[in-house]
């Protein structure tokens, strides 16, 4: 089952040739009317006549996270705000957060992703797919729930939490397809076990579109073998839009389609390209966005690329499972948390000495972070009420700027490890 | 004579790990530190350990050269009798002052026993104890008060 064939099986070479002309119009559309980007390739030497086929792309310079941040809020946007109808954030390195914002036509082609990548797993017009996803500022709740609105699915908006409430959701609406994080999931499974639910038994639930964290193939065939549940890797970030493509039945590799998308692989130290099969940074042009165009964009995330025609028709590019980050950045129960982000955090409170330690575990299906701080000695106290207020307000602020859940641990001065050179302030002792 | 009613307490941060109370000791070994009374107050990730030793002054800045997080704490110890209903008339005589006592621990010796406290305003406690006739332990006397 296709949701446009006519795209998505498209001969390679016409494919190629789509996408350079997309490019093509993207950058000349850029390099004259808009100075972020004018500026950038400038200083890269590069002009829109260099650009005569898609593999040109590699001569156009990178575009970072660091960007979105130094041009925070909307420096960064090319159309006027009567133009874009949405915003979606997320938190920030330094307490500043990562705007993205979406023309209509943005949200349009997210939704076409989407709809196709539900279409390519069997979700349709007969299903009902439960989001449980946060709705909000992250792009995950809403962006399935317009995506599966698209392909007729009936939509029933759970977001996160309410465990229970969700389980006897699915068992009473016939819910049978999910999206959500895998840990969730997997969650779920062990709180319907208590409730005295099985969900091959008891529910119609038997596909499920797990993504925003990273996950393997030993919990797939966790969530199939313990519930009967057909997983499926699903795969985007917010600046892209957010997640929107999936694997197809055959679940060898995440379909990006290639009217929307140019992928690269790159070795993360050179910036050299890599061929396909090569594992690396993967790097993202983005070719129809229109708010935020995102160019070579360095997500961090390392994989391969499969250019060979998958056997479901699609003729699109496939990436495998991300296997990695090539920076610190950390997935906490689907949030992303970067290391500086709690330095930072700390940074602002009077009592603490400067190191940490984060440790992030996780506990059944769910991750648990605990940072450990030092405590300045001025700040210790006889008081065992002192103290936990302290270690309370710390968890406070982490919550605050994280927006995730933290277990604080006060630690005496020189109790934590020291680092020379690179820092190893991150244990992650995560198996997935 | 109020002010010799204060006691010194010293109140030292131990982590929450196996080994850190026996490092914490073993300090107090080295530095030659003999404990009168002590107390463990723990949470779930440290633990403080209270102590009425014969020398505070010496004792803390020892323990500081050695690194390790300590801080004086001003309490009072009240020597009970060993009949029944001796804590309720210190701890009575408290609640009608509007004395707030933070913690307290006891200590048993040969003779008597002490009920060593935190409270709010230990000046005012001492008055309003020393005013009841409550004996307390002297700050210059610790190891021959009981």
């Amino acid at each position: 089952m296709f949701w446009n064939s006519k795209i998505e099986c498209m001969r390679k070479e016409d494919l190629k040739a789509l996408q350079y002309r997309e490019l093509k119009s993207l950058v000349n559309n850029l390099y004259s009317f808009n100075r972020f980007y004018h500026d950038r390739m400038k200083a890269a030497n590069v002009h829109p006549d260099d650009i005569t086929s898609i593999a040109d792309a590699s001569k156009l310079p990178f575009m970072y996270k660091q960007d979105l941040r130094d041009n925070y809020p909307t420096n960064m946007f090319t159309v006027s705000n009567s133009e874009v109808v949405r915003y979606h954030v997320s938190s920030g390195t330094t307490g500043k957060p990562t705007l993205v914002g979406y023309t209509r036509n943005d949200l349009e082609y997210w939704t076409e992703a989407l709809a196709r990548s539900l279409t390519s797993v069997g979700i349709g017009a007969d299903d009902t797919m439960q989001v449980s996803y946060g709705y909000g500022l992250f792009t995950g709740g809403l962006g399935l729930h317009y995506g599966a609105e698209r392909v007729g699915a009936t939509v029933l908006p759970a977001s996160t939490g309410s465990t229970e409430r969700q389980i006897e959701l699915i068992k009473d609406l016939g819910v049978t397809a999910i999206a959500c994080t895998p840990s969730y999931l997997i969650h779920m499974g062990d709180v319907a076990k208590r409730m005295g639910i099985d969900f091959r038994r008891d529910t119609k639930l038997r596909k499920a579109v797990l993504g925003a964290e990273p996950w393997s193939d030993g919990m797939r065939r966790h969530i199939e073998d313990s519930m009967g549940i057909r997983a499926f890797d699903i795969y985007g970030t917010s600046e892209m839009a957010g997640p929107m493509f999936t694997e197809c039945e055959e679940r060898n590799g995440i379909h990006m389609a290639g009217d929307l998308v140019y992928c690269e692989i790159i070795d993360p130290d050179t910036g050299e390209n890599l061929e396909p099969g090569q594992k690396g940074e993967l790097v993202v042009t983005m070719l129809k966005k229109e708010a935020m165009p995102m160019i070579r964009y360095r997500i961090k995330d390392i994989t391969s690329i499969d250019e060979e025609e998958c056997p479901c028709g699609r003729t699109s590019p496939r990436i495998s499972r991300i296997s990695g980050r090539s920076d610190d950045m950390l997935i906490i129960r689907g949030i992303n948390v970067f290391p500086s982000q709690i330095e930072y955090t700390l940074m602002q409170i009077p009592q603490l000495a400067g190191h940490y330690m984060i440790i992030v575990t996780r506990e059944g299906a769910l991750d648990r972070m605990v940072v450990q701080v030092e405590i300045k000695e001025e700040a210790f106290s006889d008081k065992v009420e002192d103290m936990n207020k302290l270690r309370s307000y710390v968890e406070s602020q982490l919550k605050k700027y994280l927006n995730i859940a933290a277990e604080v641990e006060l630690k005496a001065p020189g109790e934590l490890p020291r680092f020379e050179g690179k820092s190893k302030r991150v244990v992650d002792k995560r198996v997935i | 004579m109020m002010a010799d009613s204060i006691i010194k307490q010293l109140s030292i941060f131990v982590n929450n790990e196996p080994g850190r109370l026996a490092y914490i000791a073993s300090v107090l070994r080295e530095c030659g530190i003999n404990m009168q009374a002590f107390n463990l107050a723990e949470s779930t990730d440290f633990g403080i350990l209270r102590a009425i030793v014969e020398d505070p002054e010496g004792a803390y800045s020892k323990l500081k050269a050695k690194g390790v997080i300590v801080r004086k704490t001003d309490v009072i110890g009240v020597i009970l009798e060993d009949t029944p209903g001796a804590l309720f008339q210190a701890a009575d005589a408290f609640g009608k002052a509007g004395i707030n006592i933070e913690y307290g621990y006891a200590y048993s010796g040969k003779t008597g026993s002490v009920f060593y406290m935190r409270v709010n305003d230990p000046e005012k406690a001492v008055e309003v104890l020393k005013r009841d006739g409550i004996r307390l332990v002297s700050s210059g006397g610790i190891r021959w008060a009981i």
